[in-house]
């Protein structure tokens, strides 16, 4: 693929620590690609319509506050009424492993927990990207 | 339904996907944007530029929100670095505009250099097209903000912004060549802090030497707590009116549509030039026998155009 793949790096819900955000924004950015990172206590809706004007590949939330059962299945649900079906949604942080095939389930594609390297999400990424 | 059409309508993910075309070299963009050239020229274009960390999205944040209450519908497109080495950018200017990501008459977009220098990427002006014809009224540009040649966004905008803070450097800096020359109207931010007025008044002593007939304002601000906002305003909005009046607009985007054309001479020149010799896997041949010293890159890039001549 000849041109930089971009990601939307973000932190829904309230808590105020993103230095995992930044640490896996910094690593894709090292790997090529565009990271537009929009900071903290983002809603769904500001995620979604960033991603929509950014044309992003892939939306990249990261979560410790334990909101994400809530936060991002809106995120995706928000997607769909946009008919935007052609974005790769991950999420990463402090997520307990029986949340997980919910999340899955509702369209989270994958998600990365502490102490995952940041290659595995990098090839994660560029792999499962549905524009080419 | 094709792009051209879906962006006249008014569709977001139109404008988005276009921009990302154009960013991408796909010609398909180029063929629309060819096809609705016309319908660019409405919104008012402006730059904004300075030293990183000077308040540049702070204060665009600031003007948007302004010019949103007037119920105008605002473009903006935020310009960050692109690596040298990886070819990845981190694009961190949404963080000071989150309240406009919700708003559905503002339209922001990020891009990085992607190797571009001058402040700008190379898409940037295709950028500002599609978001003129999409229907914006005024489109703001923030550029990359280093260093003391950023100078591209004078030839994209119709009013340069220049966003100066206090504490950057003595009054030399002030009468050097390139950034402090292309300002229309001067902004200096954080006001509040130690030094603001001397800033003020140097800037006041640069423009003396000013022979136009367009005395640049010189507006204090402090961005975060919105204070001189509607002045600034008022100011850009004022040598927008000035352009008019004096039919200087009309002379600025002509000079202005001579240099997009030049460039993209350049841009195709270079393409045919390189596309035809990489190749032959020439270029590559000649860098190395040029860094081992068997030959000079003079002759070397005479090689390679004697070698398009002849195709």
């Amino acid at each position: 693929m000849d041109r930089p793949i971009r990601v939307l790096v973000s932190k829904p819900g309230l808590d105020g620590h993103d230095r995992g955000a930044k640490v896996i924004a910094r690593a894709l950015r090292d790997a090529g690609m565009e990271v537009i990172y929009t900071g903290l206590r983002q809603t769904p809706e500001q995620i979604v319509n960033a991603a929509i004007q950014e044309d992003v590949d892939c939306i990249a939330m990261s979560i410790l506050s334990g909101a994400h059962n809530t936060l991002l299945p809106k995120v995706v649900e928000l997607l769909k009424v946009e008919n935007v079906d052609d974005i790769l949604v991950i999420g990463g942080g402090v997520i307990p492993d029986e949340d997980i095939p919910f999340l899955k389930e509702k369209g989270i594609e994958e998600v990365f927990t502490p102490g995952t390297p940041t290659s595995v999400t990098i090839d994660y990424i560029k792999e499962n990207i549905k524009r080419k | 339904m094709d792009l051209g059409e879906r962006l006249l309508k008014g569709e977001k993910r139109a404008v988005a996907r276009l921009i990302s075309m154009a960013e991408n070299h796909d010609n398909e963009a180029i063929e629309i944007l060819k096809n609705l050239y016309k319908k660019t020229g409405n919104a008012h274009v402006i730059g904004i530029t300075g030293p990183p960390g000077a308040g540049k999205s702070t204060l665009t944040d600031k003007l948007v929100k302004a010019l949103r209450r007037e119920g105008k519908k605002v473009g903006v497109i935020a310009v960050d670095p692109t690596s040298p080495f990886t070819g990845g950018s981190i694009l961190g200017d949404r963080v000071r505009m989150n309240e406009l990501s919700i708003d559905p008459g503002v339209f922001i977009r990020s891009m990085g250099t992607r190797g571009h220098l001058g402040g700008l990427s190379k898409a940037t002006a295709a950028a500002v097209k599609i978001l003129d014809i999409y229907g914006v009224d005024y489109i703001f540009i923030e550029t990359v903000g280093v260093g003391q040649s950023e100078v591209d966004i004078a030839k994209n905008a119709d009013t340069t912004l220049m966003v100066m803070v206090p504490g950057l450097g003595d009054d030399i800096q002030a009468i050097k060549a390139g950034i402090m020359e292309i300002g229309d109207v001067f902004a200096v931010n954080k006001a509040d802090r130690d030094g603001a007025k001397r800033t003020a008044t140097e800037i006041e002593m640069m423009l003396d030497f000013n022979k136009s007939d367009w005395r640049p304002p010189v507006q204090k601000v402090i961005a975060v707590n919105n204070q001189g906002i509607d002045e600034l305003l008022e100011h850009i909005k004022e040598h927008m009116s000035h352009l008019k009046e004096t039919g200087k607009l009309q002379k600025k985007r002509t000079e202005n549509s001579k240099i997009e054309i030049i460039d993209l001479i350049q841009q195709k020149l270079m393409q045919m030039i390189l596309d035809k010799s990489s190749k032959e896997e020439m270029v590559n041949q000649l860098a190395e026998e040029v860094a081992l010293r068997k030959y000079d890159p003079y002759s070397a890039a005479e090689t390679v155009l004697e070698n398009m001549k002849n195709s």
